[in-house]
């Protein structure tokens, strides 16, 4: 049970970064922390004690796997993370161009 | 199981010291230290394909990290500023929602099967079928490929999307001066 609850301590880290700072690098740090602490609690969730990587090497024996279905879904996760972690970066890239600053607080053009 | 927890304390370290340092491209490296804690943790539950995948994908990041660091700045300027009404304000709701958000997470973990115990209802079926059906002795590629190959196709479309955004936000053509 601990073991999961560090996966949550960082998500709660990654959701800090996020919601206090005022640094758009540290909000896009941020997402990265939530999307690893969801990746790896759900691989720790499908893990079994003795079992082995779930590839069959001996046909006619019983399989002993971990869960195949949380790594499979896990597996899809990641790259999308990194879709929008590109895309996310980028929209940075040209706020800083234009404002010439990362600080959320000096970004008020577009203030009605 | 002590190395895993052992990597749980130093992927911790990690991430408070990226949200908390001044140099953005310590912070990047702490986020690189993270990730690839995260891809040996993979591999100690027993999980090759997704720590591959993790460190491919690692290594992009903090490459796409520390090109817009080098195109900007590495200095943090807020770090270290007086606090502002709105910051203060976000603080509070951010110790309001976590309070609620354990509530809702210690309830959940109550239903969840305990750490190296997974039910394996559904996968069950998908290693006995696995091989006869695909043919594919990864169990794992035989999910991602056969048994649930529209998910796989949703995730190119999505990563599709992603390039034509950000080619459509570098290009130089027709931006204004």
């Amino acid at each position: 049970m601990i073991i999961f609850a560090s996966c949550i301590i960082l998500f709660l880290i990654g959701l800090y970064a996020i919601v206090t700072k005022r640094n758009l690098i540290k909000i896009a740090i941020g997402f990265a922390f939530i999307e690893y602490a969801v990746n790896l609690l759900f691989a720790l969730i499908g893990f079994k004690h003795g079992a082995l990587a779930p590839i069959i090497t001996q046909v006619n024996t019983p399989h002993n796997f971990v869960d195949p279905i949380p790594q499979a879904l896990v597996l899809t996760a990641i790259v999308i993370a990194l879709g929008t972690t590109a895309l996310m970066l980028t929209v940075i890239l040209r706020i800083y161009n234009r404002y010439k600053t990362f600080d959320i607080a000096e970004i008020k053009k577009l203030k009605g | 199981m002590i190395e895993l927890y052992l990597f749980l304390i130093f992927m911790l370290i990690a991430a408070i010291i990226a949200t908390e340092i001044k140099d953005l491209l310590a912070a990047v490296i702490s986020l690189g230290a993270v990730g690839f804690a995260v891809a040996i943790m993979f591999i100690l539950v027993q999980a090759p394909d997704l720590a591959i995948v993790q460190i491919v994908v690692e290594v992009l990041t903090v490459v796409i990290f520390v090109a817009v660091i080098l195109r900007t700045t590495h200095i943090d300027e807020t770090i270290g500023k007086k606090l502002k009404g709105t910051q203060i304000l976000s603080i509070v709701l951010y110790a309001f929602f976590t309070i609620l958000f354990l509530i809702v997470v210690f309830r959940s973990f109550q239903e969840l099967p305990e750490f190296g115990n997974a039910t394996m209802k559904v996968a069950s079926e998908y290693i006995k079928l696995g091989l006869p059906q695909t043919g594919g002795t990864n169990i794992v590629a035989d999910v991602i490929l056969d048994f649930r190959a529209l998910d796989t196709l949703g995730e190119a479309t999505v990563l599709f999307t992603s390039v034509i955004g950000v080619v459509a936000l570098m290009r130089k053509v027709g931006r204004k001066k």
